[in-house]
């Protein structure tokens, strides 16, 4: 049965880890996000589902065990928030390469360095660009809402299985630390053997049989043109995710002459300036990605004939933006408004930035 | 002596020794002499002793052994430099009915990978580590290790291994025995065929332990590396007894 | 005491003569091959193949298990 309760962010990552029969959780701590794990450590998931939980030595380790984990064609998952997210990277480069299927869970706060523990989006350049070395892509989820928090879990799993590629839950502070109300979704049993080997048969480790080859599960090449040929591979899967995979609201853009962009906490702050924009005669609208990779960048495009410009809002220096700016191309007036270090903007202040870059 | 013709002698039912099953028909690229080579064939030997092929997975380094896995035919993974015991402990987890092993050398074990085996012993993971210390970094073209002796010259040691320079030689699994979650560390090496027989009695027996929830079996291996050592492999072996077994002397450091 | 009589089988194509046999060898059966295999190495070869006692020596210190070892007791 669904439940609704009152929860946080965070404890919702790990309630839903729980509930979509996640096989392993591997983490350390790190504010905004030491909920997830201090959850799962209450929780017990050992006893209940047989989920595995580890508190790493390091992010380092964490997400190494996750490469471990995955390598089995195990449900997999470690969350950390911007530095340690930074240190998984080489973990997450070795994911993509090897193509295994996990779930990476990036609360992010402000940086660069140690930077803050206050809220922050200054990590979508490292989230969707790639973030490790090498020529790969997350399919990167960014929720707005405690509910997105769970969906995304089993949406996280379900996308990085399909395509057989690393899927990042991309939230901010405020989202892993607020409350809301929250539809936790039905228990799906972890899978049994017999499902790991119809799933992921053809490549997971799952001891090697009589009637197979053995399994290897690697990222090394050292052949220039089979390397070549396996990153053409990926590419042809990015592209395939690129066409299939992108997920926006729009909110008010039938009538509108401007729209701002926004993701995760951002984006509920636009929906309060767009009320108090419209109150003041200018039709503004809202373009929420949901996956930040692939971008929804048809949908801009398909705007620009109907509006006069877009806004770029985030808790960043300006990174989308560049997103937004490429799927325009030129069109239209595309600017950008954002606050750093862990400030997080007002309605009002969105609304006035609008009317300034804007000449409105 | 009655004559014999060799004919006689090569017979199937007259054969003592051949190639494990284990191991696959590649050649393996380690140098000649390598003392991998040795080790490689005697956990292939191992598993194949204990019919464990269907239960065993593997993990390799960053380092010359990083395609062990084209060697030993049973599943793999290949881990990023010195994370395979974080590889090893979740995969242990996720299938307690596993046998799982890691094999690691000096660079990636002891030097960028210390956190990793560190705790992975610390927590007591019912995992194999078999740990070839050549006392030198072979794959990228004999660079000083942790575990270099002090005088030794390697690439980045051209004029020894200086301590006030360098540090010193690292005892790594000394160290590690001191962890309440190891439960046998023991040091062993691969120049002469008893040598050969009690590294492979301590292999089998660190996976026989894994069935004992008693925490890892660590077997460190003292090699050779004749090429970044650039001697001849019997020079090595030689130098080997010369110099490495004073730093790092042979036997079991801790059974329980 | 039963005697043995020994003899080996060397893979020599994939033998890259490291010697390391040639010194374990407790009977100085095996001697390097003058001539070379397709990759240019001197490969392993009994050169004294009476002395050989089946012992296995070379082929548990041969770390390309390239030595198979034969033993059969003398009648």
């Amino acid at each position: 049965m669904a439940e609704v309760k009152l929860m946080k962010g965070n404890e919702v990552i790990a309630e839903t880890a729980i509930r979509c029969g996640c096989d392993g959780y591997f983490g350390y701590p790190i504010t905004p996000q030491s909920e997830v794990m201090e959850t799962l450590m209450l929780r017990k998931p050992w006893e209940e589902t047989g989920m595995v939980v580890v508190q790493a030595e390091s992010e380092v380790a964490a997400i190494n065990m996750v490469y471990g984990g995955a390598s089995c064609g195990k449900k997999v998952m470690t969350s950390s928030s911007s530095p340690g997210i930074s240190l998984k990277q080489e973990g997450i480069t070795y994911l993509a390469g090897a193509e295994l299927p996990c779930l990476v869970v990036d609360v992010m706060r402000g940086g660069p360095g140690l930077g803050t523990i206050q809220p922050s989006q200054s990590d979508y350049f490292q989230a969707t660009k790639g973030g490790g070395h090498g020529d790969y892509h997350l399919i990167v989820l960014a929720p707005a809402s405690v509910q997105e928090m769970s969906d995304f879990v089993a949406l996280g799993f379900e996308l990085a299985f399909k395509y057989r590629n690393p899927a990042m839950v991309l939230a901010d502070g405020v989202i892993g630390q607020m409350m809301e109300k929250v539809v936790l979704p039905d228990y799906t049993p972890r899978w049994t053997e017999e499902e790991i080997e119809k799933i992921s048969g053809s490549w997971a480790l799952t001891g090697k049989k009589k009637n197979r080859e053995h399994h290897v599960i690697t990222s090394l090449e050292l052949e220039a043109h089979r390397q070549e040929v396996f990153n053409e591979k990926l590419q042809r899967k990015y592209r395939e995710i690129e066409a299939n995979e992108v997920r926006y609201e729009a909110i008010n853009c039938e009538d509108a002459d401007y729209i701002f962009v926004a993701y995760g906490s951002c984006a509920r702050i636009c929906q309060k300036s767009i009320q108090l924009a419209r109150q003041e005669g200018i039709k503004v609208g809202l373009l929420r990605p949901i996956t930040l990779y692939p971008f929804p960048t048809q949908p801009i495009s398909d705007l620009c004939s109907k509006v006069k410009g877009f806004m770029s809002v985030e808790m960043s220096a300006g990174q989308m933006v560049e997103d937004v700016r490429l799927a325009v191309n030129g069109r239209v007036k595309v600017d950008f408004y954002g606050r750093m270090g862990g400030v997080v903007p007002t309605p009002e202040e969105i609304v006035d930035a609008l009317k300034n870059k804007f000449s409105i | 002596m009655s004559r014999m013709e060799l004919t006689d002698i090569i017979k199937e039912e007259n054969l003592v020794l051949k190639k494990s099953a284990l191991l696959t028909d590649n050649v393996m690229h380690y140098c000649p002499g390598c003392t991998h080579g040795v080790v490689h064939k005697l956990i292939a030997e191992v598993i194949e002793e204990l019919g464990i092929q269907e239960q065993t997975i593997g993990i390799s380094p960053v380092g010359c052994s990083v395609f062990a896995y084209n060697y030993i035919d049973i599943d793999w993974a290949e881990a990023a430099h010195g994370r395979a015991p974080a590889l090893a402990t979740a995969i242990r987890r996720l299938h307690p009915e596993k046998y799982v092993f890691t094999y690691q050398g000096d660079g990636d074990l002891a030097s960028i990978g210390c956190a990793e085996i560190m705790h992975a012993c610390n927590r007591g993971e019912n995992i194999v580590v078999i740990f070839i210390n050549n006392a030198i970094y072979g794959m990228t073209g004999g660079q000083m290790a942790p575990t270099t002796l002090l005088g030794q010259v390697t690439a980045t040691t051209p004029y020894g291994r200086d301590a006030k320079l360098n540090g010193f030689p690292m005892k790594i699994t000394e160290l590690l025995a001191q962890l309440d979650g190891t439960c046998y560390v023991t040091r062993q090496t691969a120049d002469t065929p008893a040598a050969v027989r009690k590294t492979k009695n301590a292999i089998k027996k660190a996976f026989q332990n894994t069935r004992l929830d008693k925490g890892v079996s660590f077997v460190e291996v003292v090699g050779t590396c004749n090429s970044g050592w650039k001697m001849t492999p019997v020079d090595a072996n030689k130098w080997m007894h010369e110099h490495m077994f004073e730093k790092y002397p042979l036997g079991d450091i801790k059974d329980i | 005491m039963a005697k043995f009589r020994g003899a080996i089988v060397v893979d020599t194509e994939h033998c890259k003569g490291c010697s390391l046999c040639v010194v374990a060898c407790p009977t100085h059966v095996i001697e390097l091959n003058p001539d070379v295999n397709g990759k240019g190495y001197h490969y392993a070869y009994m050169k004294n193949p009476e002395a050989c006692i089946g012992c296995a020596s070379c082929g548990l210190v041969c770390p390309d298990s390239v030595i198979s070892v034969y033993k059969k007791a003398v009648e």
